[in-house]
């Protein structure tokens, strides 16, 4: 059952990505299908820490910080190519991940989430002053990811708003599946356990402090690439991606689509990306909107939307 | 098989165990039963692993079980359903089952979660659903059921029959007692006291953390002093 229900999530999401291009007025919807994209990844790594395994964290935009800065210098100071570079920011941030969480997720409770605060803000404190390294708050260019000439060379040729489209769609749908993978393994379940109850899950065997530990690692490495396809795709990345906005951003989106299921992780980050671009119209009081859209869904949706409606469905079919 | 020690153990500065002493040999099914707040839900917490020891030891098969931490003591061979079942409620049945089973590969789980549908059928029927939804009863004997997917020597087992009614607290003990069958050892911590003693072979007695009286669960039944304060008789 579960398991027909992970692939029919993969190919629906695989059929809308596919299908959407058909429907878009202009070439500037394949760089906002991107940006949802992306955000979706970092969501989906939120989903596992927090939807998985009850973990939360504000500083998870500190990944996404360094995974954008080392396609940034990587490829500069050490002249990695900015594929590698991806690599080795996912390897940094799990590294960081690790030591920073190693001794906070001993503690129960909000620890982890005030921490990582810290941690985040700590961050873009460097990415912001370390001036003649990252080049501070006006940002810094990023070399090309050079696939899309690669691919061109090949005999297929995309625009660049289509190769980003494309590119990252296809790194969501992947992440998506490890992501829904893990549900349901063993790790997953001692995961969504200590969710329920720490004591429990201990009875059992699961060394709750390691289980929770891997969830942050995990969880950091998909921020960390995330925070690349950005930096890649625009060329260019600013202190503002490791910023404190930027991970409230990532855990409003969990929350609003339901913080427990990565399509509503997807979901999420879809509208919370297309929102503002919609209500540029209403240009002062777009945060407004924002704001209600949030409080509405908080009081008439509490588990996120996915959840609400997945449950509405399956209570009329009864 | 299980050796307490001169157990303490405290909360912040208040001691709540003074110097427990007792002993649950292979194969018995040993009850302590006692008041509201005697400290016997301490004293499994400190099996357990969940509730630091002050003073004295605790050995589980001959090894010194103090210092394990208490998600190693399942692999050591003692299993517990805590207090207020604590079940994982936004799992569904079958998971939890299968993290009772944590520690083991699959193929021997579908076998041994076959025989915990055996002993508890209304959980094959609810294997799908949320165990969220259960009755305290169902919740309880997903609770006995996922200890013991853990294939234990010794089950702790820390008030069963809390909160539910008394068709179904039978049901229960009738288990608890039928574990004996399958060679698994219990210490059944319970208020129910008379529901406990009747199943048990031997029983402790507890009271302001200290243990006042022990010896066959037939004769402790039978003390008029027991009779008097715990089973209303």
């Amino acid at each position: 059952m579960r398991l027909s229900s992970k692939h029919l999530t993969l190919i629906i999401m695989a059929a809308l990505i596919v299908a959407a291009p058909f429907f878009f007025p202009s070439g500037y919807y394949f760089r906002v299908g991107a940006l949802i994209f992306v955000n979706a990844l970092a969501v989906t790594g939120i989903v596992i820490l927090t939807g998985y395994a009850g973990q939360i964290s504000l500083g998870h935009a500190g990944f996404a910080g360094i995974g954008g800065y080392a396609c940034a210098l990587a490829p500069v100071h050490w002249g990695l190519p900015p594929a590698l570079a991806v690599v080795l920011g996912a390897a940094v941030s799990a590294a960081l991940a690790y030591l920073v969480g190693r001794p906070i997720l001993r503690l129960k409770g909000y620890y982890l989430g005030v921490a990582s605060l810290g941690f985040g803000i700590l961050v873009a404190m460097v990415l912001n002053n370390e001036r003649e390294l990252t080049k501070g708050p006006d940002g810094i260019e990023v070399a090309d990811l050079g696939l899309r000439g690669l691919l061109k060379d090949w005999g297929l040729n995309l625009s660049n708003g289509e190769f980003w489209y494309a590119f990252t769609g296809l790194c969501l749908v992947i992440g998506a599946w490890i992501a829904l993978n893990l549900f349901n393994s063993p790790s997953g379940r001692a995961l969504r356990a200590l969710h329920g109850s720490e004591i429990a899950a201990g009875t059992v065997g699961i060394d709750v402090a390691r289980v929770k530990l891997q969830a942050f690692v995990i969880s950091a490495v998909y921020a960390s690439v995330a925070g690349s396809l950005t930096a890649l795709q625009n060329k260019f990345v600013t202190p503002d991606i490791a910023g404190f906005m930027h991970s409230v951003e990532m855990v409003t989106m969990a929350v609003l689509g339901g913080v427990g299921s990565v399509p509503g992780a997807i979901l999420g980050a879809g509208i919370l990306t297309l929102l503002p671009q919609v209500l540029t119209v209403f240009a002062e009081y777009e945060q407004l909107i924002l704001g209600l859209v949030m409080m509405l869904v908080m009081i008439f949706l509490r588990e996120g939307l996915v959840p609400s409606i997945l449950r509405k469905i399956r209570g009329r079919g009864e | 098989m299980l050796t307490v020690e001169g157990l303490r153990s405290r909360y912040g500065r208040i001691e709540v165990l003074h110097g427990l002493d007792l002993h649950v040999d292979s194969g018995e099914i040993v009850t302590v039963v006692g008041a509201n707040g005697a400290g016997k839900t301490t004293l499994l917490r400190c099996l357990s692993g969940v509730q630091p020891v002050s003073g004295g030891k605790i050995t589980f098969r001959g090894e010194a079980l103090t210092t394990v931490p208490a998600y190693k003591r399942l692999s050591r061979g003692l299993a517990q359903s805590p207090e207020g079942r604590q079940i994982f409620t936004n799992l569904s049945v079958e998971e939890n089952l299968r993290l009772g089973a944590f520690l083991y590969s699959d193929a021997r789980v579908d076998k041994d979660m076959e025989d915990a549908f055996q002993m508890f059928p209304i959980l094959r029927e609810k294997r799908n659903l949320a165990a969220g939804g259960l009755s305290g009863g169902q919740q309880q004997m997903l609770a006995m059921a996922r200890a013991l997917m853990g294939r234990p020597s010794c089950l702790l087992l820390d008030e069963p029959s809390m909160g539910l009614a008394p068709i179904i607290v039978q049901q229960i003990f009738d288990v608890v007692s039928g574990l004996k069958a399958l060679g698994v050892t219990v210490l059944l911590v319970e208020q129910n006291a008379f529901g406990a003693l009747k199943i048990a072979d031997r029983g402790y007695v507890m009271e302001t953390g200290q243990i006042t009286m022990q010896g066959a669960a037939a004769e402790l039944i039978a003390d008029p002093r027991i009779r008097e304060a715990y089973l209303g008789i």
